[in-house]
């Protein structure tokens, strides 16, 4: 395990075999005090997810505001069209029919409400980012196949690069790692 | 003039006057000189020229020509006040069909036609015209027209021509003409008879041929043999209660058809309150136009139709018809004694009239029962021939060949016509035509004659030449020329002009000579009073008081009765052929207009194509249906044709169509149809027996409009029988299903102002199909062509609908023109992505060609299937004589782009412009759709809903008016009233009426 | 996730597993990576090579097509539509089940879509695509086609909003990016684990750029799970939107056959319908040839057998209900129509419509015929003929003979027709083959899910 200088580590990241040994260490990690934490897994685990006391995403609410605005947007440029930009006489039709602009208000309802969650969901995840420090380490390619890994990072009051490693190394992970920032 | 003039003037000095200052001697000396000599130097002031320009403009304008003959060049920098560019100018002139004239005014774009209208002077037209003379505009523009003389196929020069016809000529002046042979198509020309009488005089000896296919050969014999005389034979239907039509179209074909239709249809207007009506009866040996719209047709093969013809007249009580005794079946005499009692109760009231193809017989029988019923003077109008020289067109044609053969022919000029194709198979024309050492052609374009002709010498168009003809009553028109020939075309005065030796070689001068005789004093105003008019006011032929040699008539009627016997029992193994000129391309001359190519014909609704036409009993026992491939066989000769099965033809006979299947024609005619003159002889030409049918097994591809033939219980066209409209006048409304409660969501829209809406009145409607052609003119439509119509992708904004009702032996046609409905609910609009149809203020439905991207929502969603889409590029957008057809108002559309009937918009707003400028209201009537122009029975009413004293609007509220398919709630402003017939209440019943229309 | 799983569970005891026994997400993880990663099989070149020819002929129809006008097709007065819209409304439908199996069954929480929901949304991008093609094609002028938009033009106009093609305009351009999203923000962790599994640089870079920096980080996971979820439930009423509102282009015009209110719900059956068969079609001879067996196992082919014979019912239904209300509406129009689909000049065609569609889709009663792989597919083919059938009936037959007898008439194909048609299935399997060699086509992190290690944790975590 190589030694790096603490002001150029980002922190540093435990292996697990096993996502309940990820969980419990998780906890064991909090109740240490510890607070800069993230857990990477192969595919995705509520358990952890509560375990890292994070709190439910604002998404969804996200999402109806812009489902909202679709909407709104939708029937008005109708509106707006028919009535004041360009009235015509179509077929003997007033040129408010309203009836006829459900279709298309509802398709810009669900088309903007789709958007916001997709642009949503990336800029909570803060995608795209290319480049993150915890690529830096070579088994963390293992993340997307079989293995659970556990990062404390250096932002952490608490963070010690030695003191935490070893802490990490009791709670019988595969590796430890240092995690060199950029 | 400037001050530097003046000086000039008075530095050079012409006399010593001049330098003298003193003003009395001057005053002395001044008569010395010419008196304008003064003037000279200075040229013309700015008035004065305009004077003169203007002059040579009204001069120029008199010819309208867009290539002004060189002395009258002038640049367009200064129009003159009366040429607008954009606004029309109209000229009136003639257009002639077997020589006899139709009044026409023909709209003028800066000097190029583009549009013909009748000529509301003139007797024959009364302001409508036929469909031939709509389509005359697309022949002049035709780009196949020939546009050089041609020597054996090479390109030559007049002049070069002249050098050897002069010689020629000269060469036949000692012979006194005996070798020189004209032959042309029946004229009634002043100035071609003028000219004919001085090439007399010059040739005692030479002969002037006549030949057409529709010769009117059975009339003039008949004449003959009743009067004693050739006499023309006019009718005056405004003065007849009942008419039988023996094998005559004389509401859509021939002389004065147009006026025919308009004083026989005003007949039989029926209204609330007015049921007044004229009754028609039809014996035809084969199905026409007319006949589809008789209140009683009889089907009859030839001999039938002229042994019922006999007991008819026996009916009337003519002399020497009795021979025959009863008319053959059990339901002929029921017929004959109807027919004959309707007629002697009309007596004086009536008319028995007979086709312009009909031979002698008929034509006679005609004549006779006429006379009888003492229609002559009355309702038939007898009088001096109309024709110039009037000759037995066979006769003639037969001592041509007789001649030819016998070698005593050195110098032949056929004027027009093409007799190679149209000449009785027998007499073999072009054999004997070889004979002739010097042939010439004087034709619209190459053709079989001009192949067979060593010069060949293109004729200008009518609306290119300066000539005269005259109406079926006799009254003359002066023909000006619209434009200078486009093709540098000859007329036949010029070429005759040279034939008889005159110094006037140019259309004007020949055609002024004639009328200068003839008008002598004070020429200029009555020239031009005659020139504006089109007409020679009154001119026509008074009637003649004429006796009827009984004797010669009598005989005729045993010689035809003795040997009719025979020929009226029937032989199943032969059938019996009728040859009827074609109803859309004629004898062939217009096989090259697209138009009437494209025209569906009446009945068959076929375009492009002639066919075998047969019974459905006769095809069914042949083992034959439609577009098979027979071979048609009479004495020696053989003619393919595909089979037509036609409902209402007479069982075995053969109806073949002349005029198609021409072997040397334009790119448009070529390899259309197939050519019956084979199968047509001398002795045969009407009609012949013995004609054997062959299956070839093969099939070929017609073009038909209409696949479906029942109205499936529709209510499309309603009609109801006279009686039935006295009693129940609503009869019409009853039939549908009405509209239901407004069922929308929506109010409605409301149209305050004009609201333009049309009626259109079944019960007028011939199906001429004239308005068809008049719209594609007015509207720039395209010619698609064969393949894509049988595709169902013709273009026509305006379709007439065919449909047959009852029996298919002896089945009612009814025919129904459809356009643009203009509904206010129009289901075409709201489904439009891009709004590239919508309503109008006043309520039209308007097609914005350039926002269209061709979807083709609109043309599913219109119920009445009226709105027309450019699958490819339609348009001749290339061919430059074409780009001068096109109507300016109008956009020539594109590929991709939905179009459909606009009630003429272009002269909507022409009109509202006009009653902008001078500031007052519209007047009813005022605006004419160009179907509505140009339609002989004014079947077409359009107008001013809104307003309540509009022509329209009454019409819209009379019993008899209907919407169609009003039941969609589509609320369409293009309306119809129902068809009223008048049976014989004798024989209401079987004729089977609107019991079978209405269906369930 | 948890009562998802425990549900599954619950279910799969009784039924056999979604995932055959012995996997861990290690050997998923590589089995499914390997299809992509692995070279390629031999037999690739001459299928691709096929599909593409086939593409190929399409352009070929398409130059002619822009160069003469839609003339070289058969349509005409009165049928304005055609094969065009035939096809368009075709594959719209088949891309249907793509959306309901990745949304409607997620929602349903039924993890047995979790192995064959990415090609089939796939599938749905892909028939969108060719569906998408035709309205622009069969404009009489397609280079106008961006009118259809509403954008300020310096001609003022604008589209006109109640003509059903703009609802089209606006239904399929949504639905279309809708699936793209969805699809695509499924692929985001299986495209991170191909970048870490690679060895090619260039492909790294590419799956890199593609992932856009995927951690699996446990916020990632819930954001990505809650995205998923929303997309669900919007695309679930989309998707049923968008065949009903296809369907109003026909339901909204006065046309007898055309003018029906059961239109939308039994274009929607007759969607998922044909999607489902066209599933099937795919499915099965892809995990033939790459041997997934371990993956779509007979389960998912008995399933979606069911929801075949479900929904074919529902369009068996639809056809019952036309003609009880032609005959009942009393209307001579809508009665001549039945009559004229039944014995007009079309009725070989509505007769073998019949045939697949309903006699075919009987034989899924059988459990044996929805057990066997081989007997399956052969409805699915049947049912594929037959719903083009179906609208090759509604479009054609119905405007060939409407209202007025006189301008009646007849709707021949020509060859452009059918090079058009072939031609877009050529697009589309060339779009699929490239799928299945550059994507994973089974969706890896949602296996791996599935498996029994990963449920055994979490249950007694």
């Amino acid at each position: 395990m190589t030694q790096v200088s603490p002001q150029r580590l980002h922190g540093v990241m435990a292996e697990f075999d096993h996502s309940d040994k990820l969980i419990a260490a998780v906890k064991a990690v909090r109740a240490q005090g510890y607070t800069r934490i993230d857990a990477f897994t192969p595919y995705p685990i509520e358990e952890l997810h509560h375990a890292l006391g994070h709190h439910h995403s604002p998404l969804p609410r996200m999402v109806l505001a812009g489902g909202i605005a679709g909407a709104l947007f939708g029937f008005s440029l109708q509106t707006w069209i028919s009535t004041v930009a360009y009235p015509m006489n179509v077929g003997g039709r007033p040129f408010f029919s309203w009836p006829a602009f459900v279709p298309v208000t509802f398709e810009c309802t669900i088309l903007f409400a789709s958007l916001t969650a997709v642009l949503g969901m990336l800029a909570l995840n803060g995608l795209p980012e290319p480049h993150h420090p915890v690529f830096n380490v070579e088994r963390f390619a293992m993340a997307s196949r079989d293995r659970y890994f556990l990062c404390i990072e250096s932002r952490d009051p608490r963070f010690d690069a030695a003191q935490t490693a070893d802490f990490l190394w009791t709670l019988e992970p595969t590796h430890v790692a240092e995690v060199a920032a950029s | 003039m400037s001050e530097s003039d003046r000086t000039d003037a008075a530095r050079y000095w012409r006399g010593l006057e001049e330098r003298t200052p003193d003003a009395a001697l001057q005053a002395q000396l001044r008569p010395e000189f010419t008196p304008q000599a003064d003037v000279a130097p200075q040229g013309l002031d700015r008035r004065h020229f305009m004077q003169v320009m203007g002059a040579s403009f009204a001069l120029a304008g008199l010819g309208a020509c867009t290539r002004q003959p060189v002395e009258e060049l002038v640049p367009y920098a200064r129009p003159p006040e009366d040429l607008v560019p954009g606004r029309p100018l109209y000229f009136a002139t003639a257009l002639t069909l077997g020589g006899f004239a139709s009044g026409v005014l023909v709209e003028s774009h800066t000097g190029r036609p583009t549009k013909i209208e009748g000529n509301p002077e003139h007797p024959s037209s009364l302001g409508a015209t036929d469909r031939f003379a709509q389509a005359a505009l697309l022949d002049l523009y035709d780009p196949d027209r020939s546009r050089a003389v041609l020597h054996l196929q090479r390109i030559r020069s007049w002049e070069a021509f002249l050098q050897v016809l002069e010689p020629a000529l000269e060469a036949q002046v000692p012979l006194q003409g005996a070798g020189l042979r004209i032959l042309s198509g029946s004229s009634t020309s002043p100035t071609l008879a003028a000219q004919m009488q001085r090439i007399r005089a010059r040739f005692p000896q030479a002969r002037w041929h006549r030949y057409e296919t529709v010769s009117r050969d059975g009339l003039r014999s008949a004449t003959l043999a009743a009067f004693g005389r050739y006499v023309e034979v006019r009718y005056d239907f405004s003065q007849a209660d009942v008419v039988v039509a023996l094998d005559s179209d004389f509401l859509t074909t021939g002389p004065g058809c147009v006026r025919y239709a308009k004083d026989f249809m005003a007949r039989r207007r029926v209204r609330e309150g007015q049921y007044g009506m004229s009754r028609l009866y039809c014996i035809e040996s084969t199905p026409s136009a007319t006949g589809a719209v008789a209140d009683h047709r009889l089907s009859l093969p030839p001999a039938q139709q002229l042994a019922c013809a006999f007991a008819l007249a026996f009916e009337c009580g003519v002399h020497g018809t009795g021979v025959l005794g009863p008319a053959g079946a059990g339901d002929l005499e029921k017929w004959r004694q109807i027919i004959g009692l309707d007629l002697r109760e009309h007596a004086g009231r009536s008319i028995v009239i007979a086709g312009d193809e009909s031979p002698v017989e008929l034509q006679a029988l005609a004549l006779a029962m006429n006379q009888r019923l003492g229609n002559l003077g009355r309702s038939v109008i007898v009088s001096e021939p109309i024709e110039v020289e009037p000759t037995s067109h066979i006769g003639s044609l037969r001592d041509l060949v007789q001649d030819m053969r016998a070698g005593q022919v050195e110098l032949l000029l056929v004027l027009g016509g093409n007799p190679v194709y149209d000449a009785p198979a027998d007499l073999d024309f072009t054999a004997a035509m070889a004979k002739v050492p010097l042939r010439a052609h004087l034709a619209f374009a190459e053709d079989e004659t001009s192949e067979n002709c060593h010069w060949h010498l293109p004729l200008a168009h009518e609306l290119e030449t300066w000539s005269d003809a005259r109406a079926h009553d006799g009254t003359v028109s002066v023909m000006q020329p619209l434009i200078d020939p486009l093709f540098g075309g000859k007329s036949m005065h010029e070429l005759l002009a040279v034939v008889a030796g005159d110094k006037e070689r140019n259309g004007i001068d020949i055609v002024r000579r004639t009328w200068t005789e003839r008008l002598g004093a004070d020429f200029d105003t009555r020239w031009r009073r005659i020139l504006h008019d089109g007409v020679v006011a009154g001119s026509e032929e008074p009637l003649l008081p004429l006796e009827l040699q009984r004797d010669s008539l009598t005989q005729l009627f045993l010689g035809v009765a003795s040997d009719l016997a025979p020929r009226l029992e029937r032989r199943n193994d032969s059938l019996e052929v009728v040859f009827r000129v074609d109803p859309t391309v004629h004898d062939g001359r217009f096989a090259n207009n697209g138009w009437l190519q494209e025209l569906p014909k009446p009945w068959t609704r076929l375009t492009w194509d002639n066919a075998a036409l047969l019974a459905p009993a006769t095809a069914a026992r042949l083992g034959l249906a439609n577009e098979d491939m027979v071979e048609l066989e009479q004495g020696t000769r053989k003619v393919r044709a595909p089979v037509w099965v036609l409902p209402g033809q007479p069982e075995d006979v053969v109806t073949l169509h002349l005029g198609y299947g021409r072997r040397r024609v334009g790119r448009v005619g070529t390899g259309a149809g197939f050519d019956a003159h084979p199968l047509r002889t001398s002795a045969g030409l009407v009609h012949a027996s013995g004609l054997r049918l062959r299956p070839t097994g093969e099939q070929v591809k017609l073009a038909c409009t209409q696949l479906q033939h029942a109205m499936e219980g529709r209510h499309l066209v309603r009609e109801g029988s006279l009686s039935e409209f006295r009693d129940h006048p609503h009869f019409a409304q009853e039939m549908g299903h009405g509209v239901h409660a407004p069922t929308s969501l929506y109010p409605g829209f409301e149209y305050e102002g004009r609201a333009w809406g049309m009626v259109v009145d079944l019960g007028a409607c011939t199906g001429c199909n004239a308005c068809v052609v008049a719209c594609n003119a007015e509207n720039n439509i395209p010619v698609v062509g064969k393949a894509q119509v049988r595709k169902g992708r013709e273009m026509h904004w305006l379709r007439i609908d065919r449909y047959f009702e009852g029996s298919a032996e002896d089945p009612r046609v009814v025919q129904q023109p459809v356009m643009c409905m203009h509904c206010e609910n129009a289901p075409c609009e709201p489904v439009c992505p891009v709004g590239a149809t919508s309503h109008g203020k006043e309520g039209l439905n308007e097609m914005v060609y350039n926002r269209c991207v061709g979807t083709r929502y609109c043309a599913n969603n219109c119920p009445y299937k009226v709105r027309r889409f450019n699958f490819l590029q339609y348009a001749d957008q290339e061919t430059e004589v074409l780009k001068m057809l096109r109507n300016p108002d109008v956009t020539v559309r594109t590929r991709g782009v939905m179009e459909k009937c606009t009630y003429c918009v272009q002269r909507i707003n022409q009109t509202r412009i006009q009653i902008k400028k001078e500031d007052r209201p519209l007047r009813d009537g005022e605006i004419l759709t160009a179907c509505q122009q140009v339609c002989p029975s004014d079947a077409i009413i359009f107008g001013d809903i809104n307003d309540p004293n509009s022509k329209v609007a009454k019409l819209r509220q009379q019993p008899l008016h209907y919407g169609i398919l009003e039941e969609l709630n589509t609320r369409p402003r293009t309306t119809y009233l129902a068809r009223v017939t008048n049976p014989n209440p004798e024989r209401g019943a079987a004729a089977g009426h609107a019991g079978d229309v209405r269906g369930h | 996730m948890r009562e998802m799983c425990v549900a599954t569970e619950t279910r799969t005891t009784a039924d056999s597993p979604l995932v055959a026994p012995g996997h861990t997400t290690a050997t998923v993880t590589d089995k499914i990576a390997a299809v992509v990663l692995q070279s390629t099989p031999r037999w690739f070149y001459p299928a691709f090579g096929a599909s593409f020819g086939l593409l190929m002929l399409f352009m070929y129809a398409v130059t002619i097509l822009f160069a003469k006008g839609v003339g070289i097709w058969g349509v005409n007065n009165p049928a304005g539509w055609g094969f065009a819209i035939v096809n368009f409304v075709w594959w719209i439908g088949i891309g249907h089940a793509g959306t309901l199996i990745s949304a409607i069954l997620l929602l349903l929480r039924q993890k047995w879509r979790q192995s064959i929901n990415r090609f089939a949304e796939a599938m749905t991008l892909f028939a969108v695509a060719c569906a998408g093609i035709y309205p622009i094609l069969h404009l009489g002028r397609p280079w106008l086609a961006y009118w259809l938009f509403p954008y300020p033009a310096t001609t003022g106009v604008w589209p006109q909003f109640r003509s059903p093609l703009i609802w089209d305009v606006f239904a399929i351009s949504t639905y279309a990016l809708v699936s793209l999203m969805f699809w695509y923000v499924g692929l985001i962790p299986d495209l991170a684990t191909l970048r870490d599994r690679t060895q090619n640089r260039i492909a790294r870079v590419v799956y890199g750029m593609m992932a856009m920096g995927w951690r699996g980080s446990a916020a990632h996971w819930h954001n990505h799970d809650t995205a998923c979820i929303l997309l669900a439930a919007l695309a679930t009423p989309l998707v049923v939107s968008v065949h009903s509102v296809v369907s109003l282009d026909f339901a909204a015009g006065l046309i007898p056959g055309w003018h029906a209110t059961i239109f939308p719900p039994y274009f929607v059956a007759g969607a998922i319908f044909a999607g489902f068969a066209m599933v099937i079609t795919l499915a099965i001879p892809l995990r033939a040839a790459f041997g997934l067996h371990d993956f779509i196992t007979e389960r998912h082919v008995r399933n979606m057998a069911k929801v075949m014979l479900a929904t074919g019912l529902i369009v068996n239904y639809g056809y019952a209900i036309e003609i009880f209300i032609a005959w009942y509406s009393g209307n001579e129009y809508e009665q001549y129509m039945l009559t004229n689909r039944v014995l007009g000049p079309y009725r070989y065609i509505w007769y073998s419509l019949i045939l697949c569609n309903v006699v075919a889709t009987q034989f899924l009663w059988s459990a044996k015929v929805r057990s066997s792989a081989v007997a399956v597919w052969v409805v699915s083919m049947f049912i594929n003929v037959g719903m083009w059938l179906e609208r090759f009936v509604i479009v054609v037959t119905s405007l060939t003979r409407d209202f007025m007898p006189s301008a009646w008439g007849m709707y021949y194909p020509t060859r452009f027709d059918y090079f058009t048609f072939f031609g877009t299935i050529g697009l589309f399997l060339s779009l699929m083959f490239l799928f299945v060699r550059l994507l994973p086509m089974i969706s890896i992190f949602e296996i791996r899910t599935l498996l029994p290690k990963a449920r055994a944790k979490e249950k007694s975590a």
